[in-house]
């Protein structure tokens, strides 16, 4: 192939932004100290190099954060919601104002393109400490009676894929109900998490409020099983869900899961195809498909199949892999080792079972977890693919003929988080919207997220809601 | 996608009033909404260094120099011309601009000024910027610019006959004007701020490509809004689109206030993108400016140097 006539020189953020430490430690009762755990490295996904030393936690240091939290409650509790909304405002603007510094973070520690760090996970994160600070005087106006109370300590366990975000979802609506928390970051990105604790910690938010903890699958599970928690809070997968809700049947503890997905993007033959061109993209391809809610299966009606497919290999052909600090980067690299043997394995299945593999010409770096932009056509309902979430950049096409079709196969799958609709004509989206059995469903866009939309799912993606006058509901003792 | 191209297709639609009203509302639609998200996800592109000075120069080389003014003087349009051929008097690397654009009666000393340059010679015609005059009187306008010397004839479209739907006749028009082109090449001005929505824009750009308008320009640059990056998408999406349908390759002029590099840059990245690298070419990329060219040749020299000029390093006109 011919050099191109406009090369994009490298625009790379600078890594010195991020302010990485040596080492980080857990955040207990107000400190920082030293987990009784191993410590362990965690690595940038880009070129495997490590990053820095994570101090991990150990099941005391949970019975430690737990009590914390406790201790905290009360007082917390107890405090007037305005000045609970202070401290969240607090942290909100201080989450601004290190943007910068926790997008080149969340980036080196995630993989995830600095344009997507620092357009949506960073802005969304504040935007969410924002709007429940807005809440926390106003809870006896949110339709959950007259003078609702917290829940108490909530053990919060959330996953790699939007760790700052995932974080603000977690501790902001906690805390402006009144409860206290511990969190876990996932394994493998716990960096923008501690940040949130140093922030947590300079906005003199009271000791014991928050506690975060790194750690394993391990501890995890000891904060679902420390009986001490009245609430847990998960993100993450079905499989590991469905366990946390074996744990806590019968204990009276509360529970809501928000878990895996695979959404289908549904384009009807009189849908805007550049804009619908757009969306599957980035229903599919934000965060290299790794989010639960992802357009996963095109659902495409048939008399505009070759023209929706070729002008979406087209606009694959632009996509930039590579290097997640490079500002002109649009997919960066997978999370981990373990994640990209998943995206390969459920991959080769589909070639395995018929469908035809498509990728655009890309080189991929040597080192790190990398995988190419994949778009599967020809795919069956039968087909793993189809079936399985597999939380990569992996697009399965399928094709109907009628409204009825489309509906019965978007629906035929245990899940059920998110859905596409493209048409338009405002009848069809409203009614298919209403036959979709599907937590968010999105028209004419996809993976749009704000913290005043409720956000949650149906049949085995989960149930309780999260963003929004909902988003409430589970800290709320009602 | 290769579709084997049919004349016969085209030609059907533009058979009479209803065929081209169905062609043309069964394009697909536009979303605003995403069409805007689309535009300004692509203004985030990061062009430095060795990009952006690869961008400046290619920017350059796509300028219509413009004056499109009343008070418009032969000395003036000679001015425009001596900076359109060499458009840094202290740099002889800074390459010559596309085109000089002007009214019909300022083609003469444009035509004398620019002899042996390779400048082309642009001039608005058929009743420009209104079109508000009978076709007659239209053509008449472009005849006398192209004896003049014109050798792009930038026209204006009937907004009027357009937005009360009689598409027809607008075709019919661009056809006319196009035969009474000769040589010249001719661009359509469809004047988006009037047209309104995106899906507008797409339906007048392919009515003005079946026309066989060799390109298509979003504005007089008399009437806001002007050129904007949404409109600029979904022009270049035609331009794309019809290239796949008829393999005939044309152009899209972005016009009326576009002022700055970064926009220009911008602009770039959308043709390179949205069209394709094919686009990425004065022969079918333009940009219709006035001031554009000298925040180009400011930030060239700020590339350069390391040092920014003030504005009285580059001339006025």
């Amino acid at each position: 192939m011919n050099q191109p006539k406009f090369t994009y020189a490298p625009a790379p953020e600078s890594r010195d932004i991020a302010h990485l430490k040596p080492s980080y430690q857990i955040f207990v009762d107000g400190e920082f100290r030293d987990g009784r755990g191993d410590a362990i490295k965690t690595i940038n996904p880009a070129d495997e190099a490590p990053l820095a030393e994570v101090s991990e936690a150990d099941t005391t240091d949970v019975d430690d954060a737990v009590k914390a939290a406790r201790k905290a409650a009360d007082k917390w509790a107890a405090l007037p919601g305005k000045d609970r909304g202070k401290y969240l405002f607090r942290i909100a603007r201080a989450i601004q104002e290190r943007g910068r510094e926790l997008a080149v973070l969340e980036s080196l520690d995630n993989g995830k393109p600095i344009r997507e760090s620092r357009d949506v996970d960073i802005p969304t994160a504040a935007a969410h400490f924002f709007y429940y600070a807005g809440w926390a005087d106003k809870l006896q106006h949110a339709g959950f009676g007259p003078d609702p109370k917290p829940v108490g300590v909530a053990g919060q366990v959330i996953p790699w894929n939007f760790p700052l975000l995932m974080a603000a979802w977690k501790i902001a609506p906690a805390l402006a109900c009144g409860n206290t928390v511990v969190l876990k970051p996932a394994e493998t990105t716990p960096l923008t998490a501690l940040v949130l604790a140093e922030i947590i910690a300079e906005e003199d938010v009271p000791k014991g409020v928050v506690n975060i903890l790194a750690g394993g699958p391990d501890i995890g599970a000891a904060i679902v099983e420390n009986d001490a928690l009245d609430k847990i809070a998960f993100t993450g997968s079905t499989e590991v869900g469905k366990n946390i809700q074996r744990t806590l049947a019968g204990t009276g503890r509360r529970l809501s899961l928000e878990l895996g997905g695979k959404a289908a993007n549904i384009v009807f033959d009189d849908a805007p195809l550049d804009q619908a061109v757009e969306g599957i993209v980035n229903g599919i391809f934000f965060n290299q498909g790794q989010v639960c809610c992802a357009g996963s299966r095109l659902l495409v009606q048939e008399s505009i199949e070759d023209e929706l497919i070729s002008a979406l290999k087209r606009r694959l052909a632009t996509l930039r892999v590579g290097d997640p600090l490079d500002k002109n980067t649009d997919v960066g690299a997978i999370n981990s080792a373990a994640q990209l043997a998943r995206i390969r394995e459920l991959s080769d299945s589909g070639e395995a079972e018929g469908a035809t593999r498509w990728s655009p010409a890309c080189d991929l770096p040597d080192r790190g977890y990398w995988f190419a932009p994949t778009v599967f056509t020809g795919v069956s309902q039968a087909n793993r693919i189809a079936r399985e979430e597999i939380f990569g950049p992996v697009l399965s096409v399928l094709t109907f003929r009628t409204p009825d079709e489309a509906v019965e196969k978007a629906n035929n799958t245990p899940y059920g988080l998110s859905a596409g609709v493209w048409t338009d004509k405002g009848s069809r989206i409203l009614s298919i919207a209403n036959r979709l059995r599907a937590g968010v469903v999105w028209a004419n866009t996809f993976n749009r997220f704000d913290p005043t939309a409720p956000f949650g799912g149906y049949k085995e993606s989960g149930f309780g809601r999260e963003g929004g006058r909902q988003g409430l509901e589970a800290y709320l003792d009602v | 996608m290769t579709v084997t191209f049919d004349r016969s297709v085209l030609s059907d639609v533009t058979r009479d009033d209803a065929s081209l009203r169905r062609f043309l509302h069964g394009l697909p639609g536009v979303d605003q909404v995403g069409a805007e998200a689309r535009a300004a996800s692509l203004a985030t592109r990061s062009i430095k260094t060795t990009a952006k000075a690869w961008a400046i120069d290619t920017a350059i080389r796509m300028v219509d120099l413009t004056t499109l003014e009343g008070a418009d003087t032969p000395g003036k349009v000679r001015s425009l011309c001596a900076k359109a051929r060499r458009p840094d008097p202290d740099d002889p690397d800074v390459p010559s601009v596309a085109a000089v654009c002007v009214y019909p009666d300022l083609v003469e000393p444009a035509v004398a000024a620019l002899a042996g340059s390779g400048v082309q010679i642009a001039s608005v015609a058929t009743a420009f910027p209104s079109g508000r005059a009978a076709l007659a009187t239209k053509l008449q306008d472009v005849r006398d610019a192209v004896a003049a010397g014109a050798t792009e004839i930038d026209m204006v479209i009937d907004r009027g006959a357009f937005l009360a739907g009689r598409y027809l006749q607008v075709f019919d028009e661009i056809v006319a004007t196009k035969a009474v082109c000769g040589p010249a090449h001719l661009k359509v001005i469809l004047e988006t701020g009037e047209l309104a929505t995106l899906d507008n824009t797409r339906r007048a750009s392919w009515l003005s490509l079946l026309a066989g308008g060799d390109f298509i320009k979003t504005s007089t640059g008399k009437v806001s809004p002007a050129a904007s990056p949404p409109v600029a998408l979904v022009m270049l999406q035609a331009v794309r689109d019809f290239a796949d349908l008829s393999g005939d390759l044309r152009g899209v002029k972005l016009a009326g206030g576009i002022r700055t590099s970064k926009e220009a840059v911008r602009y770039l990245v959308m043709v390179n993108e949205v069209a394709g690298e094919q686009w990425l070419t004065p022969d079918l990329f333009r940009f219709g400016a006035s001031s554009l060219l000298n925040d180009l040749l400011l930030q060239r020299h700020k590339l350069a140097t390391g040092n920014y000029d003030g504005p009285d390093y580059v001339t006025v006109e």
